[in-house]
């Protein structure tokens, strides 16, 4: 029957477009407008001759919406592409955040541990406090949160995902 | 060719190197650049609304009635912000228009200057796509991309917002010449596979449908062409939404009349019943579909739309065509020929004879009064009056709308002029105004309600000014009637708000214009009336006093499925077609 599936899922979508002014404005308002999840949204300039940047956005829905925003997406006049990682290619997917933890003693020595397991490295220090780089998939860095959660965990600042496809091709 | 001149000088040197004639507009602080420019030339002829809102219908009734893109010109802050309900109603109808908006001087923006707004802001969802220009030297080629992205693909409103010292600058310009978007290339023509699998589809149909809509107007007379020749060869049913009026001739036998909430019962029987659906240039809006999960259960859908976006946003589709409705027409017509295919002819008769039967019930029937005018009626005299004229026939938004949506008959595109997505009261007077610019010796009717005139009644100025001889034909109920009759089947008859306290005398305020005021009260009187209106060559305001409690049947409730109708107390009868649950409804 022509309804609406109830399944949610979740797609990563890179978007490229004219770096021009007002283009994020337009795909925000494009999500807000329409009742569109944003779970995840990254910009930036990827070629400074071409005026192209690349917007990657993390959005959960049915696959009737998922196709609904590709395609309006795809309609907005500076957008140049439109690729549904998840469906279309074998992707990658990484996330970069800074994680401060906050303590001395035991629980500091046991957040440097952790920090060296999970491939974190340290970018800033004081005698009670580290900053931590991390990098991976957003579950990964969600896990070093929870883990540093009890060793003095102070905040957290992440980019968002940012994805490419796998093989020779560009999107 | 390029060329130093002010910014003002290349907006009216862009405009006439797009072809324009006509521009509508209001003069304001942030456009005096530009009204300077055009007060020294005469190629291109001003119209002066009395109100931004009505410059932007008037462009839409100019544009949906000749083909070519409406244009506007208004200032900054209030003059940009009056504008938002045209522009919306022009992006929910696909209508092609540039507007051009003053802005403050860039080093201003963003300081809340005087009559300051952030025009490209507001406006970015309610247009296809908007720019602010803060160098003279993109400034033409802007304006002319402008004319591109609002003309070609799905069409639509475009927004040039130009500060006011870009006006004054001097710039290079450059010419139309192969100024397309840079990325925005829609798809025109549809896939050879998806074509030959949409005709294997018709011809192996037992019970088809052409469901058509505003895309074919917007396609172009070819489109209308390609659908009336495809419809004779097939001998396939044809309904149409509001917005596609004309596309196909009403007098045609294949005609079934207007689908959707206020649609013939045999177009919304037709489309529950089909096993093929032929969805062409529309987009299964919640008025056509009503609830979606009963929604012509059956059926096998084929839909052409130039818009993705379009494909699969209500309905899901069987099978999507891209493109242009003409040109996917136009091959579904080559290759039915050339491969001699025929529909099965017993099953298409007896699909037919059941149609005959659906048509039987003569859902539109509605009964006559001695001494009061039935709206119905008064619009069958209209139309009886005025078909053998050049006419081209405006609404506002309401009662009146559907029943002139299913009384007026029209034979040819571009005729009717309507707000139908955005449904904007006070649309029809400039829209009428637009349309007589645009064809000046045609007969340019808006059908209105009384509440809905009062809306853009200030416009009877700028139609005096412009010998325009417009006829604004009220079908005066006293009440906002589509509101009142919501409340009645649906709010337990509390009539709230909805009755038109105070009303001015509607002959007497068309002589306060300058036009002339005909009221017309008994049915008797009625053809004389319209008659001496048409004869008048001056703008008119016709004041029908008509049954203040007619409802507008057929009626799909809310929520309720194509073959759970109210039909009027005049249908007749037909007990296998209604459901007990459908008769339940009032």
């Amino acid at each position: 029957m022509s309804l609406v599936q109830d399944k949610t899922e979740r797609h990563t979508l890179s978007v490229l477009v004219d770096n021009e002014p007002g283009v994020l404005a337009r795909v925000i308002g494009l999500f807000s407008g329409r009742g569109y999840n944003i779970d995840s949204l990254t910009v930036s300039e990827v070629s400074h001759e071409g005026h192209l940047s690349r917007i990657t956005i993390v959005t959960t829905g049915t696959p009737m919406v998922i196709e609904q925003i590709r395609n309006q997406l795809d309609r907005l006049v500076p957008v140049h592409r439109v690729r549904d990682l998840t469906v279309e290619a074998a992707s990658l997917e990484r996330e970069l955040a800074m994680v401060k933890v906050r303590g001395t003693g035991e629980a500091r020595s046991e957040a440097l541990r952790l920090a060296e397991a999970f491939r974190a490295r340290v970018i800033d220090a004081t005698t009670e406090s580290f900053v931590f780089e991390i990098t991976g998939k957003s579950d990964k860095i969600d896990q070093f949160a929870v883990l540093m959660e009890p060793l003095g965990l102070v905040e957290v600042a992440r980019t968002g995902v940012v994805a490419i496809s796998r093989g020779p091709d560009a999107m | 060719m390029s060329k130093e001149m002010t910014g003002a000088e290349m907006v009216i040197q862009a405009l006439a190197d797009q072809g324009v004639d006509h521009l509508f507009g209001y003069p304001g602080g942030a456009v005096l650049p530009i009204y300077d420019a055009l007060f020294h030339q005469n190629r291109i002829e001003h119209i002066l609304v009395r109100h931004e809102q009505a410059a932007v219908h008037s462009a839409e009734g100019y544009a949906r009635s000749s083909g070519k893109v409406g244009v506007v010109l208004v200032t900054s802050g209030p003059g940009a912000t009056n504008a938002v309900t045209g522009l919306t109603d022009a992006l929910m109808d696909s209508i092609p228009i540039v507007c051009i908006t003053g802005q403050v001087a860039t080093h201003l923006i963003g300081n809340d200057a005087f009559q300051e707004c952030d025009t490209v802001g507001i406006t970015r969802p309610c247009t296809k796509h908007n720019y602010l220009v803060r160098d003279v030297n993109d400034l033409a080629r802007v304006l002319h991309e402008a004319f591109y992205v609002a003309q070609n693909g799905r069409p639509g409103p475009v927004v040039v917002d130009i500060p006011k010292d870009v006006q004054f600058a001097k710039g290079t310009y450059v010419g139309r010449e192969n100024i397309e978007h840079k990325t925005y290339k829609p798809k025109l023509v549809g896939d050879a596979d998806k074509i030959q699998q949409a005709v294997d589809m018709i011809a192996g149909a037992k019970r088809p449908i052409f469901y058509t809509g505003g895309g074919v107007i917007n396609s172009g007379p070819a489109a209308s062409r390609a659908l009336r020749e495809l419809a004779r060869l097939t001998g396939v049913p044809v309904t149409s939404t509001l917005m596609g009026l004309g596309a196909f001739p009403a007098a045609n036998g294949q005609w079934l009349g207007m689908l959707g909430m206020h649609g013939t019962y045999e177009a919304n029987m037709t489309m529950h019943g089909c096993d093929v659906m032929v969805c062409i240039g529309a987009r299964f809006d919640d008025r056509i579909t009503g609830r979606l999960d009963a929604f012509s259960p059956g059926s096998k859908k084929i839909h052409i739309d130039i818009d993705p976006s379009s494909i699969n946003k209500n309905v899901k589709v069987d099978l999507p065509i891209i493109g242009d409705c003409a040109k996917v027409l136009d091959a579904m017509l080559a290759a039915w020929k050339s491969q001699d295919r025929h529909i099965d002819r017993a099953a298409l008769d007896d699909w037919w004879k059941q149609i005959d039967r659906w048509r039987g019930r003569n859902s539109l029937a509605y009964r006559l009064l001695p001494d009061t005018i039935k709206p119905q009626q008064a619009i069958e005299r209209l139309y009886a009056a005025t078909k053998d004229r050049d006419v081209y026939i405006s609404t506002e938004v309401g009662q009146h709308q559907m029943w002139a949506a299913q009384f007026f008959r029209f034979e040819e595109p571009n005729r009717w002029l309507t707000s139908g997505g955005l449904g904007t009261m006070g649309y029809g007077l400039p829209a009428a105004i637009g349309a007589q610019i645009a064809h000046p010796e045609a007969l340019c009717v808006d059908i209105a309600g009384e509440a809905s005139i009062l809306m853009n009644m200030q416009e009877m100025s700028t139609a005096v000014q412009f010998n325009l001889p417009v006829k604004i034909f009220i079908l005066n109920n006293r009440y906002m009637g589509m509101v009142r009759q919501w409340q009645e089947l649906l709010h337990g008859g509390r009539y709230s708000h909805s009755y038109s306290e105070a009303l001015p005398d509607f002959v007497k305020l068309a002589d306060a214009y300058g036009g002339v005021g005909i009221r017309c009260e008994k049915p008797g009187d009625l053809d004389g009336a319209i008659q001496e209106m048409i004869n008048i060559k001056r703008p008119v305001i016709f004041d029908c006093i008509v049954d203040q409690q007619e409802n507008c049947f057929p009626m799909i409730p809310s929520g309720r499925a194509h073959n759970e109708m109210i039909l009027g107390d005049m249908a007749v009868d037909l007990d296998e077609a209604i459901t007990d649950e459908g008769k339940m409804l009032v």
